[in-house]
């Protein structure tokens, strides 16, 4: 369980999270879904204490994260990539992780194995492809054999086998009864792997839904109706569920009823149509649709060079 | 190569149920651990550790062996001004650049790479890092520095036998000046480290060691001599060097005193840098 109150975080000027309040519950698979940029790796870094909140509260299980005894035994933490010592073997990195809470060298092994790392696992991990770095950052995430995890992009360069094997890790872990939390900027991922979405856009929450009632609302069809009568025929069909607009003369797109029920309609009462389409949104565009305006919103804002090249910035210094 | 996972099925016992496991408890000695495993997997400390008893011995050797070449041809003025013990101990002023900048990377590797963020998600309460890698460092510092003086000295002694310029280990001041050397080290290593811990950057950390150890010095010469006589036995360069020789000239302190002086700037920069560890964000 992870609980966010009124979670607030600025940088300077700009405000990376604002104000978010939200519940991750046990059992099922979180999403974390917004564009990039849009303050889910700060949320992270605030709920492990990375960085301290401007304002308001984040627990994991009921306590701050720095306040638990065996934090890693509590929360599993995949940060974004390259939270490693290039210099280090995966092996070394991962034995010091566990030794910080006095797990032992057998567990390292076990880990080694589960993410199919044995065979590099000597390696310096600077010499590591972004894949077996996720993996590395997978096994070091479930070291402590956690209840709640949390993973900041965790499909970023995998292949298409290894996002097949941490999709059904994760919904293992969830099965478990364990909070498995994971950020991403596609929503196509999440349609697969999530069971519960909590999209964010600017930093503020933009919706808090089970991904169920995500797809029914947002796989809602449309309507599209070409008629000569057309202002005649929206009076028909207006009715306390249907939404009705027109994105140009004679054509209206109808929300909340089916092309049969419209074209029914149009008959009994005489309209003449021209054309009856139904027009499926996809989630990636209610997705789409429902961040456009924070986008928006930030495009018509100055735009802060620093923000921009910040990643690429920390990329070249790793480097 | 391949990086391919076993089927999930033959791994999710590796991930049961969650166990009991009340041994798996954060603490300041499984940190400590953790800060010895990080120390020896990387190999640039291995080699910086390497380089910095390299450096201690060998340039204590040239001296003395450059010495007993030349005495015939020296002058009476460098004949008198002759330190034995100084000759053999000259190197741990080289050794203090490598494990002065090995101090700083112990603590700006972490940031450059990232590796900060790992280690702070297991060790959210952050000190415990900080007391972990000094202490880790000053023991592996003084099980370097402690040989590394004691083989300076009783090499280059031995070396100086050939003219008879030897001075002897039970004569008195000697065997604290050699220990104090090893201490000299590191401290400096400490100090170094809690810079590291301010600057969080391996440039700025170094810059930042090298000004105030080589830099700095000389440029206070510059001053009228009555300021710089009065500021000079302080710096933290000069009181470390207070620890290795016998006794004290007019503008040196006693071995005891440099201690205490340059432990004074150890604790102000890892204060400091406590301070800013805890406050900071990651």
């Amino acid at each position: 369980m992870i609980e966010a109150n009124n979670l607030t975080k600025r940088y300077g000027e700009k405000t990376a999270v604002d104000g978010l309040t939200f519940t991750v519950k046990p059992g099922i698979i979180t999403g974390f879904l917004g564009p990039n940029g849009s303050g889910k790796s700060t949320t992270m870094r605030l709920m492990l204490g990375l960085d301290a909140p401007d304002a308001g509260t984040v627990t994991v299980g009921g306590k701050r994260y720095r306040d638990w005894p065996a934090p890693l035994h509590e929360v599993g933490v995949l940060l974004e990539a390259r939270s490693v010592h290039t210099g280090r073997s995966a092996y070394h990195h991962l034995l010091a992780m566990a030794a910080t809470h006095g797990i032992g060298r057998a567990r390292v092994q076990e880990l080694i194995a589960l993410v199919g790392l044995e065979e590099v696992a000597t390696k310096r991990a600077g010499q590591f492809s972004l894949g077996m770095g996720q993996r590395l950052g997978i096994a070091a995430a479930l070291l402590g054999d956690p209840e709640v995890i949390v993973l900041d992009e965790p499909i970023n360069g995998l292949d298409p086998e290894g996002i097949r094997w941490i999709r059904t890790l994760l919904k293992e872990l969830a099965a478990q009864g364990r909070t498995v939390f994971l950020s991403s900027h596609l929503m196509s991922e999440m349609a697969l792997t999530a069971d519960h979405l909590i999209i964010i856009g600017q930093g503020r929450l933009i919706r808090d839904v089970s991904l169920v009632d995500f797809v029914d609302e947002s796989s809602a069809n449309v309507v599209r109706v070409r008629s000569p009568q057309a202002a005649g025929l929206r009076d028909v069909i207006l009715g306390p569920d249907v939404r009705v607009s027109s994105d140009e003369p004679g054509v209206l797109n109808v929300d909340g009823l089916t092309a049969q029920e419209v074209g029914h309609l149009a008959a009994v009462n005489g309209f003449e149509l021209h054309e009856l389409s139904t027009e499926k949104t996809s989630l990636e565009d209610a997705f789409m649709e429902l961040t456009r305006d924070e986008t928006e919103y930030r495009a018509s804002t100055p735009i802060h060079p620093e923000t921009i090249v910040e990643g690429d910035l920390r990329e070249r210094i790793a480097a | 190569m391949s990086t391919q996972a076993p089927t999930i099925d033959s791994q999710l016992s590796l991930i049961g149920e969650r166990t009991n496991r009340p041994r798996v408890r954060l603490t300041q000695k499984h940190v400590l651990r953790s800060e010895w495993i990080k120390l020896y997997s990387l190999r640039s400390t291995r080699y910086a550790l390497l380089l910095t008893a390299v450096l201690t011995i060998g340039f204590g050797l040239i001296a003395s062996a450059v010495t007993v070449s030349r005495w015939s041809t020296m002058s009476v003025t460098e004949k008198a001004t002759f330190d034995a013990l100084n000759t053999s101990l000259l190197g741990a002023r080289f050794g203090v650049l490598a494990i002065g900048v090995l101090g700083v990377l112990l603590i700006s590797g972490e940031y450059s790479t990232g590796m900060i963020r790992s280690t702070m998600t297991a060790v959210p309460t952050r000190l415990p890092v900080l007391w972990a890698k000094l202490g880790v460092y000053g023991l592996i510092a003084l099980a370097i520095t402690v040989p590394a003086a004691l083989i300076a000295f009783f090499a280059g002694q031995a070396i100086l036998s050939g003219q008879s310029l030897q001075i002897a280990f039970s004569h008195s001041g000697v065997a604290v000046a050699v220990f104090g050397a090893a201490g000299y080290l590191t401290l400096v290593g400490l100090f170094a480290m809690g810079l590291g811990a301010i600057l969080r950057n391996t440039a700025a950390g170094i810059a930042g060691f090298a000004a105030i150890m080589f830099v700095i010095p000389p440029l206070i010469t510059i001053l009228p001599s009555s300021v710089s006589d009065a500021i000079t036995p302080y710096l933290p360069s000069n009181a470390g060097e207070a620890m290795m020789e016998i006794g004290h000239h007019a503008n040196t302190l006693s071995p005891g005193a440099g201690l205490a002086v340059l432990g004074g700037w150890v604790v102000a920069v890892i204060v400091a840098g406590a301070v800013m560890l805890n406050r900071r964000d990651v």
